[in-house]
């Protein structure tokens, strides 16, 4: 199995884009990554997307996509694993390139959600749960957080308040970065204040929905110099799941696919929580922040607000999340933001992250989650 | 009418949703003077006709353990069916675990077609063609915005399980029914609402067939008022059953434990079962009960029941019809109540 | 989601039948395919008894389709298994850990004016 590293980036903006189609913010990401990377002939495209069929009546991506952004002779494919889909196909596109069987490939994740109201994409996050189980009993993907967070509070006995550290540090981390869909900063009084959405989640608790597309170049370790001067190495690549339905799993409260899927690339990697200099979890609602936390062994059960309240996340702090405005704040556009995670980090191990720059960093690791703690799909980066 | 078998009823249920609507919102929103009943039941958002048949039968069943799979038939008798083709009564037999070896129809009898469903019932096992069959009357009554009727719908109603007369609670002395042609009510087909025909639905409908079977099955019988313990009439307010008792002869004690509408309004097709339902809750062994309903179109059954002592045993085993009636949650606002009716929907 | 469809889940929303492991007596609840615990394929179906306590609850749920917005909650039924299930028959704050409830039938979803409606379980207060 050869090591792979990235060695192009591309990324839109995140925001509401009403004159770009799905396609369009697809091919503007490629050719982006491409471009960095100063390379014109990739062996594949891996299309990492959640929505497509509902959102825009249009599936086969990989073969779509490809052609609209001109690329012929190259092996195509849709990769969906709910919210982990933009992760998952970069993890595809990992296993090729290490397996052999590729060369150089580029890893797209896309999603445009904006073309319908709310309830419409409502529904179809929801086809991320299980049918017959949740979506069926009318449950939306807030839903099912939420239950998580209600049960949550209850058992640690913490309030709803405590999770405010997690989003004035996000907000306070989009800043800076030109890509976020949200600039601005959120102070602790407005967390407290914010709108209910389900129970005891808040607006303030949920990522936006949004359009964008991020693409990755990823090629054999040992000829990335061809490429760029300053590779960044995969040395952890992992995939786990978990019981689909919460109902069914054996403890609610503990993230099993994050567990799974962190320890392998810790293992893969020859790492542990604590040689980890930043971290990008899939902070969709603020609970999944906590859980993960947890699960990934940075803080013990039920004391992941705590790192929140120490000061413990921010940039300058021992772990800092999120650092380019996270789920969040930069935003979620759901089958893109796997990519997203991978480009912030490879940014930051590069010295690239501007105002938001993480001293001294040289080992980072992104989680994307599916579902509510479905399927995880975990990396670590090196240089 | 006589069975071949003897048969009685060995069990029932009944729901009465929680939702209670003060008919004084509709005196200010329609500028009307005050009705004849204060507050009206009216089901929830999630309810409807089929939901409330499956918990008054499943409580039916529950009260006496009977398995499902004995009943050979499930007749729901209501003119609220959420479905105008495809039976109610195939969703509550499939939901109380009676299918596939079973009869299933829906009844239509304007306010009596509950107790065409009881007769019917009682035919079924009385012929010796099942051991057990289900008849339910229940409704969510349906008005038109600002008419009359608005004032007394309400929603509820009971579920009667027959069987031998050697398991019942209440054996069937003798039965009746009285029918004419009389339109004094009805709704056409695809229409929400009913048309009504004002007075003419007390003296030429309801007076006329109710007191005509009720006097006809009490000469058949060859009892009078003073042979029976109770009466239950079908009762679209509190003024038409009190009225029909005293000209029967009864006493207003006799009636008061089967007189519903009072609380909760007119339950239509459930109308005069939940008020049947009530009276057994507080009946003794050896109690003689005239049941007669009345269903707009015109007709109407007449029952005479005895209770036996095997109605001890059943006491307390499931809510009786008072848990129901005095569970409550307001509903004071126009809107909302059209919106649980189902008059008004998101758009 | 179509009449096919509803019409597999019958038992599933009418009488909580889900089902239990014959070799290692495990139960679950909405049925499954294949024991997740001891990986047998001999699973026969169990009926539920309906009555169980609440285990997490939440509110807000989709609009369109549904019979009623309302709570949704986690409930730990006394046969030891899990199920997420709409409450009805109660205000939202009169909800708590550990409530005692049973299960009641009513109208899930409407598909539109012309279309099916779906009945199945839901939970409630205890009514004595």
């Amino acid at each position: 199995m050869r090591e792979v590293a990235i060695v192009g980036i591309g990324q839109t903006p995140v925001r509401e884009h009403w004159d770009r189609s799905l396609k369009q913010l697809a091919v503007d990401s490629i050719l982006s990554a491409m471009a960095d990377a100063k390379v014109e002939k990739v062996d594949a495209l891996y299309v990492g997307n959640m929505l497509s069929y509902e959102l825009a009546g249009q599936e086969n991506l990989g073969a779509v996509i490809a052609d609209q952004a001109g690329l012929y002779d190259i092996e195509v494919s849709k990769i969906e694993a709910a919210c982990a889909s933009g992760a998952a196909a970069l993890r595809a596109g990992i296993i090729a390139v290490a397996g052999g069987a590729q060369e150089v490939v580029v890893c797209c994740g896309v999603e445009k959600m904006t073309d319908f109201l709310t309830d419409t994409v409502s529904q179809g996050l929801a086809t991320a749960a299980d049918w017959e189980a949740e979506t069926l009993h009318g449950v939306t993907f807030c839903g099912l957080n939420a239950l998580l967070m209600q049960r949550y509070m209850y058992e640690y006995k913490v309030k709803h308040e405590d999770f405010a550290g997690f989003v004035v540090n996000a907000h306070q981390n989009g800043i800076s970065n030109e890509m976020a869909m949200y600039r601005n900063p959120i102070t602790f009084e407005q967390y407290n204040k914010a709108v209910e959405v389900t129970a005891p989640i808040t607006l303030l608790d949920s990522c936006p929905i949004c359009d964008g597309s991020a693409s990755v170049v990823i090629c054999p370790l040992e000829r990335a110099k061809e490429f760029t001067d300053k590779p960044v190495k995969i040395t952890g690549s992992s995939c786990a799941y978990e019981r689909v339905a919460v109902a069914a799993r054996k403890d609610i409260l503990f993230f099993e696919g994050v567990y799974k899927s962190a320890q392998k690339a810790y293992q893969q990697a020859g790492r542990g929580p604590k040689d980890i200099n930043i971290f990008e979890p899939h902070d969709a609602f603020t609970i999944i922040t906590a859980l993960s936390l947890e699960a990934c062994g940075f803080a013990e059960k039920g004391k992941a607000v705590n790192l929140a309240r120490e000061g413990k996340i921010s940039l300058g702090g021992e772990l800092p999340i999120t650092t380019m405005g996270g789920l969040k704040s930069r935003g979620h556009p759901v089958g893109g933001t796997g990519i997203y995670q991978v480009i912030e980090v490879v940014q930051q191990l590069k010295g690239q992250a501007g105002k938001n720059q993480v001293k001294d960093c040289s080992v980072g690791m992104t989680q994307s989650i599916g579902g509510a703690g479905t399927v995880v799909v975990t990396h670590i980066l090196e240089v | 009418m006589k069975q071949q078998i003897p048969v009685g009823i060995i069990s029932y249920g009944c729901y009465i949703p929680r939702y209670r609507f003060k008919t004084s919102v509709l005196s200010e929103v329609w500028g009307e003077s005050l009705g004849p009943i204060p507050e009206l039941s009216i089901p929830g958002p999630d309810e409807d006709t089929i939901t409330m048949a499956i918990e008054a039968s499943s409580m039916a069943l529950r009260k006496i353990g009977l398995d499902p799979k004995k009943i050979r038939a499930v007749w729901v008798g209501t003119e609220s069916k959420p479905y105008a083709v495809k039976p109610s009564s195939t969703i509550v037999a499939e939901a109380i675990g009676a299918t596939p070896d079973v009869s299933a129809a829906d009844f239509e009898f304007a306010c009596k077609a509950g107790t065409e469903a009881m007769q019917t019932a009682a035919a079924f096992v009385g012929s010796g063609m099942a051991e057990y069959a289900l008849a339910i009357g229940m409704d969510t009554a349906q008005s038109k915005p600002g008419d009359t009727l608005e004032f007394t719908a309400g929603a509820g109603g009971a579920a009667f399980i027959f069987g031998k007369k050697e398991e019942s609670i209440a054996w069937l002395e003798e039965s009746y029914s009285y029918v004419t042609d009389t339109p004094d009510f009805f709704r056409r087909a695809n229409l929400p609402f009913p048309e009504h025909g004002g007075r003419f639905t007390g003296e030429p409908a309801y007076f006329t067939h109710l007191l005509s079977a009720a006097r006809k099955i009490m000469e058949i019988t060859g009892l009078s008022a003073k042979d029976f313990d109770y009466a239950v009439f079908h009762q679209p307010n509190p003024k038409f059953p009190s009225l029909a008792g005293k000209m029967l002869g009864f006493k207003p004690e006799q009636i008061e434990p089967g007189l519903l509408s009072p609380y909760i309004g007119n339950t239509y097709a459930g109308s005069s079962l939940i008020g049947m339902a009530a009276t057994l809750d507080v009946a003794k062994p050896g109690q003689r009960i005239l049941m007669v309903s009345f269903g707009s179109g015109a007709g109407s059954d007449a029952f005479v029941f005895t209770v036996t002592d095997k109605i001890e045993a059943l006491k307390g085993k499931t809510p009786p019809v008072k848990s129901y009636l005095n569970r409550r949650k307001e509903v004071n606002d126009y809107g909302l109540y059209a919106i649980f009716q189902k008059k008004i929907k998101r758009g | 989601m179509h009449i096919p469809q509803y019409h597999r889940l019958k038992k599933q929303l009418y009488r909580l039948e889900g089902n239990v492991c014959r070799e290692c007596s495990h139960k679950f609840f909405p049925a499954r395919i294949v024991c997740p615990d001891c990986k047998s394929r001999q699973l026969e179906p169990f009926q539920f008894s309906g009555r169980g306590e609440i285990y997490s609850f939440t509110r807000g749920t989709l609009k369109s389709h549904y019979a009623q917005e309302g709570p949704i909650a986690l409930i730990k039924l006394e046969e030891g298994v899990t199920i997420l299930s709409q409450l009805t028959d109660v205000d939202y704050d009169q909800i708590s850990f550990g409530m005692k409830v049973e299960m009641v039938i009513r109208k899930i979803r409407e598909y539109g004016p012309n279309g099916l409606l779906i009945y199945g379980h839901k939970f409630r207060p205890i009514l004595n």
